[in-house]
């Protein structure tokens, strides 16, 4: 069955669909080469075919320039390190916390 | 039997001595509370901590409590620095950080800066703090 679709979906080359819609055995007996170079021009037409009926995927850069916030990281990373000498400092001078 | 004699006086002046150095720091130590003046203030939530380790103002404050209030930063700012060096990291770190604890720190009823920066009384309920914080 899978072959058989293989073979009708060459619209671009008459014989082989005639060759393919007759029979499948027709289809089935062709040499492994030629069967696997079909599947990939099968597989290339359908491709193509999505990709034109989906558009194109177009990339554009951006306007404005990126800039990666690492400040936040940085700080949290900080406050991590930080917290217990800190936590200690207060406790040693309430009289200012 | 003279000798043990003569080696237990010294013993017992310093088991004496470590029994008294406690009571001699213990008023030490109850001199570092805060200051009266700032104590009410804050228990008044006319002073609340920040988000950056300081005190800040909620309301406009009498020049006597404006004073206390500013050396109590000044004093923050010195202690953060020197801490800070220590610790290889920004005066503005340490402080932040502080900040953070500071700020888990309140009681219910004083005033802390919430991350978006509005003045809020502190409830029985853990407070807003900035994601940073751990």
């Amino acid at each position: 069955m899978n072959a058989f679709v293989q073979c009708l979906l060459l619209p671009s080359r008459g014989l082989t669909v005639h060759r393919g819609a007759a029979t499948i055995a027709g289809c089935d007996g062709q040499k492994r080469g030629a069967d696997v170079k079909r599947k990939v021009v099968a597989v290339g037409l359908l491709a193509g075919a999505a990709a034109a009926l989906s558009g194109c995927i177009s990339v554009k850069a951006p306007d404005k320039p990126i800039v990666i916030e690492l400040n936040i990281n940085i700080k949290q990373e900080v406050v991590y390190r930080l917290a217990g000498d800190a936590s200690q400092t207060i406790d040693k001078n309430k009289d200012i916390f | 039997m003279a000798r043990n004699a003569a080696f237990s006086a010294p013993v017992a002046f310093a088991l004496a001595a470590a029994v008294a150095l406690p009571l001699v720091a213990a008023p030490v130590a109850a001199l570092a509370q805060r200051d009266p003046a700032y104590a009410s203030a804050r228990a008044a939530g006319q002073v609340g901590e920040k988000m950056d380790g300081y005190l800040g103002y909620v309301t406009p404050p009498s020049p006597a409590l404006k004073s206390v209030v500013d050396d109590i930063n000044l004093k923050r700012r010195a202690v953060y620095s020197e801490k800070a060096q220590a610790q290889k990291a920004t005066v503005e770190e340490y402080a932040f950080t502080s900040g953070c604890l500071l700020i888990a720190q309140t009681q219910p009823g004083e005033m802390y800066q919430a991350p978006n920066g509005t003045w809020t009384k502190r409830t029985s309920a853990p407070p807003q703090r900035d994601s940073r914080c751990l």
